[in-house]
């Protein structure tokens, strides 16, 4: 059967894999978009646990407080489309585990919340993985303000955010604009993907 | 001289400045940088001994704590 424009790039997107450093409120609200618009392997890392906090703008719920936000993003990601592979890692994330774990995506996105790991992450690939297509997220802080929310493009390099946002007493994190820059970065993902998208081939599997 | 900073062409008063000092010129005062020349990317001690000339393709992008 002839598949639609629609389900090829489903089928596409069934193969593409994306790796997500950090699932705070970037990389968990990436992952869930990632993961609703067909991406079907997921690698996501990160260390910490969900706190009552995060509730306020990341994508995890009351009865997940107290557990890994790996675990509780993966199954997140499950409760949405079980047939994602979600590989999950409770791991503070240095160069060399960037490369080991995310070598083999199509795209990585950076979602760390501190500034040093996002330097981190970006020198690490753009030394050691120049070919491999990178989207960060800085400046996020606040709230309204979102004309100043931009896209900064230098090659495989892509940040999504106004670089300009400090967190401060006048400028907390807050949901709609963290959740903003993180569908910014998934949408800079699904672009990015899109651009290997043979639509003659019909991606039967 | 010539360059392109940030995507943008721009013209820069004086000739063959170090990173550090096209970071002053531009008053860029923040404190957690990534800078890309011509594709590639800068160790942060080489702020002061790489040079940029005209027409190199010059990204600075800075880093905040947020996400």
């Amino acid at each position: 059967m002839e598949l639609t424009y629609r389900e090829r790039i489903r089928a596409y997107l069934k193969k593409c894999t994306v790796g997500i450093a950090g699932c705070g409120g970037l990389g968990s609200t990436c992952a869930i978009n990632l993961a609703r618009a067909g991406v079907g392997k997921l690698i996501i890392a990160d260390y910490d646990i969900v706190t009552n906090a995060n509730l306020e703008r990341q994508y995890y719920f009351a009865d997940q407080v107290n557990t890994l936000k790996v675990h509780a993003l993966r199954n997140n990601i499950l409760r949405i489309d079980p047939t994602i592979t979600v590989k999950a890692f409770d791991l503070k994330l240095c160069s060399s585990d960037v490369i080991e774990l995310f070598s083999g995506c199509d795209v990585i996105v950076e979602a760390f919340d501190k500034a040093e790991m996002k330097q981190m992450i970006i020198e690490t690939t753009l030394t050691h993985l120049p070919q491999k297509p990178l989207v960060a997220g800085v400046g996020v802080a606040g709230f309204g303000m979102t004309d100043l929310l931009r896209v900064h493009r230098s090659g495989n390099l892509i940040v999504c955010g106004d670089q300009l946002t400090e967190i401060s007493e006048d400028s907390p994190l807050t949901a709609p604009r963290v959740g903003i820059v993180a569908n910014m970065q998934a949408n800079e993902v699904i672009e990015l993907l899109m651009l290997k998208f043979d639509s003659q081939n019909e991606y039967n599997t | 001289m010539n360059i392109i900073l940030n995507n943008r062409e721009e013209i820069i008063e004086t000739d063959n400045i170090t990173i550090n000092e096209l970071l002053k010129v531009k008053n860029f005062t923040w404190k957690m940088l990534v800078i890309k020349i011509n594709g590639k990317v800068l160790k942060r001690t080489e702020y002061d001994t790489v040079r940029i000339n005209e027409g190199d393709d010059v990204s600075v992008f800075h880093l905040i704590t947020g996400g």
